[in-house]
């Protein structure tokens, strides 16, 4: 009896050992990328790299302004377009939680959170940018598709943060604004958003770093460009989109700018990500 | 207070929440219009080949003829093998956080790095595949007497793998968190080791979680584009072995739509995006509706 | 001989098919302190809150008959304007945690975009602190925000938001049971300076507490109004058995 008790025990620790070895080898993967991007790249980047768009293959140097510009421009115009229509959303998910458009609204966000970048890159593609017979193409390869595909992307990440951080403020909050004879919007716009801010703007930050490191979307709208765009009406270049350009290439100096380039993508989403983790926990202290 | 003045603060009310309303409905007609787009636009390789789409083998851009058969292979072998190989891992991570350490520097370190993992972006996975991976890809092809291709279904698969681990694993941990302490203790009160209340307390009760988690990982690798397409090799013959190369269905859509110029052609690409969206909505929408009865 | 303030003409009161407050009539006076009290489930707290409009904030709440205030009946106007006239404390204090005190206590008029002199507010928020007793305490921190303020002195803050607002009356759905015994009993305290000039009306569980604070006491049974009357004939000589058995703590 008691060896089949050290033997039971013995098990436990046995398996033990086995799930925080296996849970420690996920951890070296991750280390393993960054340092490998890190020692590639870092050789890469210097002023001429960051300032400079792309040489022709032959000729020493190139860089990546074009693809830095680019990514700000059609992130930035996704947001600007994302954001109003998700927290509006979000905040119509949360007030109005029992009404049937709300679980109909609810279904279609998990669906569209769901849907594969490259469909959504398709339907961009297909939308706005293929002319199809006699409709000539709405937006053609620009800045804008991309833009207006990134925001698809970017719509579920706000909606779902944002109704959840105002799912979990207090009912007695919106009560006290209506018994002072507030209308709902003002409790709204005055109260909820307000205390729900932090909360909210860290959706914002977790979707922008998620689309920044997007490319299947792109590769049909945005297409990229070897010289420097900054009219998003125009094709653009975009970091991820260079990167996959440049790797995909045999030419040694382009690989090498490829690099460069996935440093900088890297050290920028793991940034945001930060930001998102100080800003959570700034928040859970207050409330 | 002025009577004026809550008249116009009712109307603006009404306002606010019909914009509100505009914009829920708006998302839910954006979605029908996706559907219909993608329908709509493959019908005319519906029409042409209907189900013999999935499995004729025949890809020819020129002669006109399509049949996915490749790419479905393609995206099946690899997700599967993905989720074969990512899932002790995400098991592993799920009770690391959920049981063993639910609390304290271990625990937040390794949470961390599961939400890192989930942040690098596709397309950095697929370059440090291709400078990484591959080469020992190549010299594990060499000992096995291979020819040392490098490319194929084997290593994308292995690359997938790390990337869809965050999912299964911070659901399951989540669900595990969830198992009420009593049951816990009421299994080590009878004399139960760790291992065996996680047997026998903790996975019964996490089961239909667990699986919603494996749902979800699979849902992701499916869709998954730009890692596959850098590493698969974009071959469009039917693979054999895990060593060949092959494509994707999310491949084949990123490599040929841009240059795709007759209308059989683009419609057979976007019929299979529609495979695609189907496909991963059916799997996310079950696998949500199974995290929340468990909940 | 006070006039009547509050009028409840036959009010019902549903959740759906759930008929909760059952055929309630009762006069209450101004300037009076009355105690709404009675067992778990009993419709006290329904009954208050169908007075300022809040009850129909719940999906498949419906309410019939008049309540009237000063003549008018609250459930024939806008529900905003109700709430104007009408001031509610809540059971947990809930000032607003991303506004200063001062700017709390006249959230009201800030957050309807009412416009006021400085002069003004900073008198209106100066007398409504005074009237809670808490003016001493925060005067030198009206910029920061409230939540660090104890419960006691955040229930206080939230009474005086609402006098801000210059009602008639003030709802009260058990202001202390979330407190401390002392936080508690500045509460009541107060309880008798403001029924001087407001009517209070409280929904309390703790039969103590009605006995002690209030004038008039009604109590609720299975959503009807069983008795109503001066408190100490309603603890004395209670005239409905129900009423005794409550009082002698039969059921709670």
């Amino acid at each position: 009896m008691k060896q089949e008790i050290s033997y039971r025990i013995f098990k436990s620790s046995a398996v033990h050992v086995l799930m925080v070895l296996l849970a420690i080898g996920c951890v070296v993967p991750l280390l393993a990328i960054i340092f490998f991007i890190v020692k590639s790249g870092i050789s890469h980047i210097d002023l001429d790299f960051m300032l400079h768009t792309e040489r022709p293959p032959m000729v020493a140097g190139g860089g990546i302004i074009h693809a830095l510009l680019g990514s700000f421009i059609v992130v930035g115009i996704a947001a600007i377009l994302a954001i109003p229509i998700g927290v509006l959303a979000g905040v119509y998910l949360s007030e109005y939680r029992h009404t049937k458009l709300a679980s109909a609204t609810r279904l279609a966000v998990d669906v569209l959170q769901g849907i594969p970048s490259i469909v959504i890159g398709v339907i961009a593609y297909m939308w706005l940018v293929k002319s199809s017979g006699t409709r000539p193409a709405i937006l053609g390869h620009s800045g804008y598709s991309g833009s207006i595909a990134l925001a698809f992307m970017m719509l579920p990440i706000i909606i779902r943060s944002t109704e959840e951080t105002l799912l979990m403020l207090p009912d007695s909050l919106r009560e006290a604004g209506l018994a002072l004879g507030l209308p709902m919007y003002k409790v709204i716009l005055t109260i909820i958003l307000p205390c729900g801010f932090n909360g909210i703007i860290t959706g914002i930050i977790l979707a922008v770093a998620r689309v920044a490191g997007e490319t299947a979307p792109l590769l049909f709208t945005a297409f990229g460009n070897s010289h420097l765009a900054l009219n998003p009406k125009e094709p653009m270049e975009t970091l991820p989109h260079i990167i996959y350009k440049y790797a995909n290439s045999p030419i040694p100096n382009w690989q090498g700018t490829a690099w460069g380039a996935a440093l900088v993508l890297l050290v920028w989403v793991f940034f945001l990500n930060i930001i998102t983790k100080l800003l959570t926990a700034r928040w859970k202290v207050q409330l | 207070m002025q009577l004026t003045k809550v008249n116009r603060s009712i109307r603006v009310d009404g306002a606010f929440k019909r914009l509100l309303l505009f914009v829920s409905l708006g998302l839910i007609v954006l979605l029908l219009c996706f559907l219909w787009s993608l329908i709509a636009l493959s019908f005319p390789a519906i029409q042409r080949f209907g189900l013999s789409f999935l499995w004729s083998m025949d890809w020819d851009p020129v002669r006109e003829q399509f049949g996915a058969l490749p790419f479905l292979v393609g995206t099946l072998s690899t997700s599967f093998l993905a989720l074969l190989i990512s899932l002790p891992f995400a098991f592993a991570v799920a009770v690391f956080l959920g049981v063993y350490y639910p609390h304290g520097t271990a625990s937040t370190l390794l949470r961390y790095t599961i939400e890192l993992i989930a942040a690098v972006p596709s397309v950095i996975y697929g370059f440090w595949g291709l400078a990484v991976l591959l080469p020992m890809v190549r010299s594990m092809q060499t000992s096995l007497h291979i020819s040392p291709a490098g490319y194929g279904i084997f290593s994308a698969s292995l690359v997938l793998a790390i990337m869809i681990i965050p999912y299964a694993a911070s659901l399951g941990a989540s669900m595990m968190l969830m198992v009420p302490a009593h049951l816990k203790e009421a299994a080590y009160a009878l004399g139960a080791t760790k291992w065996e209340m996680i047997q026998y307390v903790v996975i019964p009760y996490t089961r239909s979680g667990l699986f919603a988690g494996v749902l979800l990982s699979l849902g992701r690798a499916l869709g998954e584009t730009m890692a596959v397409t850098m590493l698969i090799g974009n071959t469009a013959l039917l693979p054999k072995s895990i060593f060949d190369t092959g494509t994707t269905m999310a491949s084949v859509i990123a490599n040929e739509l841009g240059e795709a110029n007759k209308t059989v052609y683009t419609a057979a690409l976007i019929e299979l995006g529609l495979v695609l969206f189907v496909v991963t909505i059916v799997i996310n929408i079950l696998g949500k509706k199974i995290i929340k009865m468990a909940s | 001989m006070e006039s009547t303030i509050i009028k409840s003409i036959d009010y019902n009161a549903y959740f759906g098919d759930n008929h909760v407050v059952k055929h309630v009539n009762m006069d209450i006076p101004e300037r009076t302190a009355l105690a709404v009290m009675g067992p778990s489930g009993c419709g006290k707290t329904t009954f208050l809150r169908g007075i300022n409009r809040m009850h129909e904030l719940i999906p498949g709440a419906t309410a019939t008959g008049a309540i009237q205030l000063s003549g008018e009946n609250v459930l024939q106007m806008h529900p905003i304007q109700v709430r104007l006239k009408i001031g509610m404390v809540f059971q947990r204090p809930n000032p607003f945690p991303n506004l200063s005190i001062y700017e709390n206590v006249i959230a009201g008029y800030l957050l309807n975009h009412i416009k006021l002199p400085k002069a003004d507010k900073d008198l209106i928020v100066e007398q409504s602190l005074r009237k809670v007793a808490l003016w001493d305490e925060v005067k030198d921190s009206l910029t920061k925000k409230g939540t660090f303020l104890s419960g006691g002195q955040q229930q206080r803050l939230c009474i005086a938001r609402a006098l801000a607002m210059e009602p008639s009356v003030i709802l009260f759905d058990e202001p202390t049971s979330a407190l401390d015994p002392i936080s508690t009993a500045t509460v009541e305290a107060l309880f008798e300076e403001l029924k001087k000039k407001y009517t209070l009306i409280i929904v309390t569980h703790n039969m103590q507490q009605a006995a002690r604070v209030s004038d008039k006491t009604a109590f609720f049974y299975m959503g009807e109004l069983v008795e109503y009357g001066a408190t100490q004939q309603i603890f004395n000589q209670p005239v409905d058995i129900r009423t005794q058995q409550y009082i002698a703590g039969k059921f709670s």
